[in-house]
């Protein structure tokens, strides 16, 4: 049960491409990478999900943290490739009315 | 009389590197009565939020969590507790009364999203909150065929 998270710029865009589960054990790692970026006044940043298998409100509560502070710095943050499941979760939380949310960043498998 | 459910407790550090083996030793049991892949995520989240809850705010030192799964025919039943030790099943489930809203979220310490969560994603949630612990009882059931559920209650007469 291990979480990776890459960096990648391209085209004036922060790719955050996080891969594995989020939960209780994982979350600190996640929180530590995201809470190091340092954030541009209007820079766009993408969150990559479509590696993410699992998460749970641990993890939203980091993607939650890290939107705040974006927001605080007006950059704008898309959190992208999110599986049905997991933009399900988003949907039941209410916080796909609150951040940019995406499932079209990798075409789906099945 | 036979009961009509098998119990199978667990017991970890309340720890959080333990969370995802008791949510998958959780899946692995809720298998075997037919949820779907759905009902299992469902699950697997529902339990990780109660396990996390006991993980985070139980103990001030090294605890204990403690995850009891009834097995039914067509559904599970969850405990999950920061007793420190083992519990009698049938005596805890007696104890328990209907979840209310704005008192349980402080019984948890901090429910939040994750409460939220665990009660959307399970079809029944209730707290027991004693001098020993706060302990998480959750149902959920295998989604049938309108068709069985017919034939059982005529079964019944």
């Amino acid at each position: 049960m291990e979480i990776t998270i890459n960096f990648k710029e391209e085209k004036e865009i922060l790719h955050v491409l996080v891969k594995g589960e989020i939960d209780a054990y994982t979350a600190p790692k996640l929180r530590d990478k995201l809470d190091a970026i340092e954030i541009e006044e209007k820079a766009n940043i993408a969150i990559d999900l479509s590696e993410v298998t699992y998460i749970d409100s641990t993890g939203l509560g980091v993607f939650v943290a890290f939107y705040k502070r974006a927001t605080r710095e007006t950059a704008h943050v898309r959190l992208v490739g999110l599986s049905e499941r997991i933009k399900r979760l988003f949907e039941i939380t209410g916080l796909s009315d609150l951040m940019d949310i995406d499932t079209d960043k990798k075409v789906e498998l099945s | 009389m036979t009961k009509n459910f098998d119990y199978i407790e667990m017991k970890f550090p309340a720890k959080p590197q333990y969370v995802s083996v008791i949510r998958l030793s959780v899946s692995s049991l809720a298998s075997r009565l037919g949820f779907s892949y759905d009902e299992i995520e469902d699950l697997k989240i529902a339990v990780s939020e109660a396990v996390t809850n006991v993980v985070h705010h139980a103990y001030d030192e090294d605890g204990e969590v403690v995850v009891g799964c009834a097995l039914y025919e067509g559904k599970i039943e969850l405990m999950i507790s920061d007793y420190g030790s083992s519990f009698e099943y049938e005596r805890v489930k007696s104890t328990v009364g209907p979840y209310h809203n704005e008192s349980s979220i402080e019984n948890l310490r901090e429910g939040g999203l994750g409460l939220y969560l665990m009660d959307a994603l399970m079809d029944e949630v209730l707290l027991a909150n004693n001098e020993s612990g706060v302990t998480v009882f959750m149902t959920k059931h295998v989604t049938r065929e309108q068709v069985d559920e017919g034939a059982e209650r005529i079964t019944t007469q």
